[in-house]
């Protein structure tokens, strides 16, 4: 159905080929994001994930009768960071009640941004350049968490029911993006985008598994080349990156195959089930809540100063889409542009600091990225630490030819575990690029060995020329440098 | 005014036990002994705190005993209306819904009191969760009024005001969302005080209508009223929409008179009340034109709108604020096949009539479609309000009005009726819309020789001049329409 897109290429739109023609999927994505507070939303309780059930809870997150909640600075701080790195206009805003009865909300209504949110209009850009727009980043508390016992875990078919409150007034940023998104592959893109950059503003954890990070996603399908939306399903319970793609596609090949054949699509949330791979209704839109939002008269208008929003605004560092025109830049030359693929990887990992300084000391630009995002990558933490110098340092004693590739990969290795000087490491592991004589001896064995490989590669077989390399390769145990025993190679083949 | 006047009970109480001449244990002991005398006719109380009483009463001894000042509530008897978190005490709102809840903790206004050596006597009956003026929407069964037992104390604060009334305790608190202060101490003879919003902490009060409670003292004087005031007022963190100022210094400046203070008397409302409610009014202008006040009349006849659009939004508020007496968590639950079942036996079962019908009035005035129509219309009318006061007030510097249209109805005379019984906060209603303080002085005796109170308006924050003006007209009341006085049996004639 969709065509795997080629490294370093944008990202494709899904298109579906329909019995009546092509079809493209608009998706919208709503990802709620927990906040890396001390304390929760509207109280001083703490706000972590794994404790005993209803240990850390008090009058407000109860929400029992009399109590009254109370902002958390550091909430709206870090929901400013969000706006600001998501390029938003951070605006005052407004607290209203979302009224709805379940038993995980203490209150049976939800504290939430409505009409006036804090963060509206900015947009995410992908590894690939696609841009996403952001429709508004708001403020909520979340809800408890109910366990369902008997049944098959579904509310109406439990035997009954456990609620942990633990969870309930735990800060939350809803993040609404426009209908931008084209194909599973971008979907999971955009998450993974946005979880980088929740993650290097320090608002949140950005923990899938944990829950700090969870999708809905607004599916619809229209006519290839139609400008006009279709009608959406909301689809919950995404709790992966993988379930996030199955359930886009086999939402639009649902809606496709409904329409083509006569149906129509209903406005409607739609639950996923990850074991069947299939999603169903949950509730239709006239069956949907009438939530009777009205402003939270607990509450005062949050109006934060120009001075605070300019200051959290300044205090946010490079985000990960800067990062990585920096880098391809560092890396780019004239001719060729940097491999996307590394150059997000690095950046991913937080190693592009490392790779702009080694190439700022002289270091070759793509073997320093290369070296970076597959061998220093393999221990993040550690290469994070490593000395910018003495990684320059390593990677041109191989681009120089005095280390194999395999020699340097095992110098990084130690580099990494401890640091010290990469020629000195070299030599007290022996390595020494063999001379060029010995080579060429070498290179003379396994021609006598192999002649009919020889003959293939004399006659203008050049990929056979690996298999060659390779044993010569395997022969000295990975102490040639394999740029010198190609060019020996080539030589004899005049 | 002096801590001796003998017309202060509260101060001259406080006095006494600061100095030592008179233990807080007996002061406790003689106010429980009183309940337990009298309650059982008037039913003021939901529950009497006697061990806790004498409990804080000790340490308040202790403490004189010791040399230190345990504040400026010495040993002073309180009781508390029975929407105020008391920790470990029941806290009923008068509801069955609320069955077997003990709050873990206290509201701030309890610990405000504790703090200044107040002791809380015991839980004050109520319309349920407040909604009701008449206290006959309790589900413990109504109080019946001191000064005629056949009679209404008003409410929603009924247990608080007949209480104070009844000479049971000096001092109590109740909470006023649309009168529910104002027109019991009219009803009652006593004086009772509805602050700027946000003047009170309401933390720990159970919500009716968060935009419009507020917590507010009773007491037979304005003295000590204002005492009382100066104790619960102030910052608190814990609610947001608590002013960040200081208290108020009322005390001080209450004989401070009226020279030169502009007084309006709002013509609309006179013709809405009954013969001896208005003419409290005028004569309540005259003394305090004869004390030195200009007095002016003036028209504001966007306050009569103040009814309608509150009860668009005291419900539409009320419908939110009650969702969580679900049977989940705490209080009621009757059980049922599924959770929704459950939630809805619960609250079939816990609520009473008035409480379901302004639920039903508020969950509808926000449904999708009519939000516009009610609510928001509701909302605007509020804006109109709050603009006509700020013109009144660049003219007057406090208002004059009826605080209740009649004197204290009977039992069951209104509670067929729920729009009569609404009407009895058509003059107290907008000072909760706008937001701004207003007290009731009882100032006459009436119809049937029951008392008639006379309602100050002011605006924000501007207690310390509703209190001075209150003051006056207290010394030009008629001593006969103000408690305590001893629960007296029923007239017999009535209508």
């Amino acid at each position: 159905m969709s065509a795997a897109p080629a490294a370093g290429d944008a990202l494709a739109a899904t298109v579906i080929a329909g019995s009546s023609g092509e079809w493209e999927v608009v998706v919208g994505l709503e990802v709620h994001c927990e906040l890396s507070t001390a304390t929760k939303l509207f109280c001083g309780c703490p706000n972590l994930f794994g404790a005993e059930p209803n240990t850390h809870v008090c009058p407000v997150c109860l929400g029992l009768p009399g109590s009254l909640p109370v902002l958390n600075e550091g909430a709206v701080e870090r929901a400013m960071r969000i706006g600001a790195a998501l390029s938003c206009t951070v605006r005052p805003s407004t607290f209203h009640r979302k009224n709805y009865f379940y038993p995980d909300m203490p209150k049976d209504y939800q504290v939430t941004q409505y009409d006036e949110p804090i963060n509206v209009g900015g947009h995410v850009e992908l590894v690939d350049g696609t841009i996403v727009g952001i429709v508004r980043a708001h403020l909520e508390e979340d809800t408890g968490k109910t366990t369902h016992l008997g049944g098959r875990g579904r509310i109406h078919e439990a035997d009954y029911s456990l609620v942990d409150y633990n969870r309930a007034g735990v800060p939350l940023v809803e993040i609404v993006s426009a209908p931008d998104i084209r194909s599973a592959e971008q979907a999971r893109a955009y998450v993974g985008e946005l979880r980088a950059i929740l993650v290097a503003t320090g608002a949140s954890d950005g923990r899938m598994e944990e829950g700090s990070l969870r999708v809905d996603a607004n599916v619809s399908v229209r006519r290839a080349g139609s400008a006009e939306l279709g009608t959406r399903c909301e689809v919950k319970n995404l709790n992966s990156l993988r379930s996030l793609g199955r359930a886009i596609d086999f939402e639009a090949a649902r809606q496709v195959e409904l329409v083509e054949s006569g149906g129509t699509v209903v406005q409607e949330t739609r639950h996923w089930d990850e074991e069947l791979g299939s999603t169903s209704s949950m509730r239709s839109k006239e069956e949907a809540f009438d939530y009777r939002y009205f402003q939270e008269p607990d509450l005062v208008p949050l109006v934060p100063s120009e001075e605070w929003v300019s200051a959290v605004a300044a205090s946010i560092g490079l985000l990960p889409a800067a990062r990585r025109h920096r880098l391809a830049e560092a890396v780019a030359t004239d001719r060729v542009p940097a491999p996307i693929d590394q150059v997000a990887t690095a950046v991913d990992l937080g190693l592009d600091e490392l790779v702009v300084a080694a190439i700022g000391l002289g270091a070759d630009r793509r073997l320093a990225l290369a070296r970076a995002a597959n061998e220093a990558a393999q221990r993040p933490e550690d290469a994070r630490a490593l000395d910018p110098a003495a990684f320059a340092g390593l990677v041109g004693l191989e681009a120089s030819g005095k280390l194999s590739a395999t020699q340097a990969k095992t110098v990084l290795a130690e580099l990494l575990a401890g640091g010290g000087d990469p020629a000195e490491i070299a030599g007290r592991l022996g390595f020494k690029a063999l001379d060029d004589d010995a080579v060429d001896t070498l290179v003379a064995e396994v021609i006598a060995a192999h002649p009919d490989e020889w003959q293939r590669y004399v006659g203008g077989d050049d990929k056979v020329l690996q298999f060659l390399l390779g044993l010569v390769m395997r022969e000295t145990k990975g102490r040639a440098n394999g740029k010198v025993v190609a060019a020996a190679f080539a030589a004899r083949r005049g | 005014m002096s801590a001796a006047d003998g017309n202060s009970p509260a101060l001259a109480l406080s006095a006494r036990v600061r100095t030592g001449e008179l233990s807080a244990r007996r002061a406790a002991e003689e106010a429980l002994q009183a309940i337990a005398a009298s309650d059982p006719l008037l039913h003021c109380f939901n529950a009497v705190m006697a061990d806790a009483a004498l409990a804080a009463a000790d340490a308040v001894d202790r403490r004189v005993a010791a040399g230190e000042d345990p504040g400026p509530l010495a040993g002073v008897p309180v009781a508390l209306k029975d929407n105020l978190c008391t920790r470990g005490v029941p806290t009923t709102c008068s509801s069955r819904i609320l069955e077997g809840w003990r709050p873990p903790y206290d509201a701030t206004v309890v610990s405000r009191i504790a703090a200044a050596g107040g002791i809380a006597v015991g839980k004050t009956n109520l319309d349920e969760f407040a909604m009701g003026s008449s206290t006959e929407n309790s589900a413990f069964g109504p109080t019946r009024n001191p000064w005629d037992l056949d009679r209404v104390p008003g409410g929603s604060s009924g247990g608080s005001a007949a209480a104070v009334a009844a000479g049971l305790v000096p001092l109590a608190l109740g909470s006023d969302t649309g009168g529910s202060i104002r027109q019991p101490a009219a009803l009652c003879g006593v004086v009772g005080v509805k602050p700027t919003y946000g003047l009170v902490s309401r933390y720990g009060l159970v919500a009716f209508a968060s935009s419009l409670d507020q917590i507010g003292p009773f007491a037979t004087n304005v003295g000590d009223a204002a005492l009382l005031l100066e104790a619960i007022a102030g910052h608190d963190p814990a609610d947001s929409t608590s002013i960040p100022l200081d208290p108020p210094r009322l005390v001080a400046s209450l004989d401070h008179g009226v020279e030169g203070l502009r007084v309006g008397v709002i013509a609309d409302f006179l013709t809405d009340a009954s013969p001896s409610c208005a003419d409290a009014v005028r004569r309540a202008a005259e003394a305090l034109e004869s004390a030195g006040a200009s007095i002016g009349e003036v028209a504001i006849p966007e306050l009569l709108h103040g009814l309608s659009a509150y009860y668009l939004i005291a419900p539409a508020e009320a419908s939110s604020n009650l969702a969580r007496y679900d049977g989940v968590r705490y209080g009621l639950r009757v059980d049922g096949p599924d959770v929704e079942a459950m939630n809805a036996r619960t609250r079939a079962a816990g609520f009473g009539a008035e409480v379901k019908r302004r639920i039903m009035l508020g969950t509808y005035v926000l449904s999708a479609g009519y939000y516009e129509a009610y609510y928001g219309q509701a909302q605007r009318v509020r804006t109109v309000i709050v603009r006509a006061f700020a013109t009144a007030y660049e003219r007057f510097d406090v208002l004059l009005a009826p605080t209740s249209p009649s004197v204290a109805f009977h039992l069951g005379d209104k509670t067929g009726d729920p729009l009569q019984m609404y009407l009895s906060d058509l003059f107290t209603i907008p000072s909760n819309l706008a937001g701004h303080p207003a007290m009731s002085v009882p100032f006459a005796l009436g119809e049937e020789a029951m008392p008639v109170g006379v309602q100050v308006l002011a605006p924000a924050l501007a207690e310390e001049t509703m209190f001075r003006t209150a003051a006056v007209l207290e010394a030009a009341a008629d001593e006969r329409a103000r408690g305590p006085v001893r629960p007296a049996a029923p007239s017999g004639a009535r209508g």
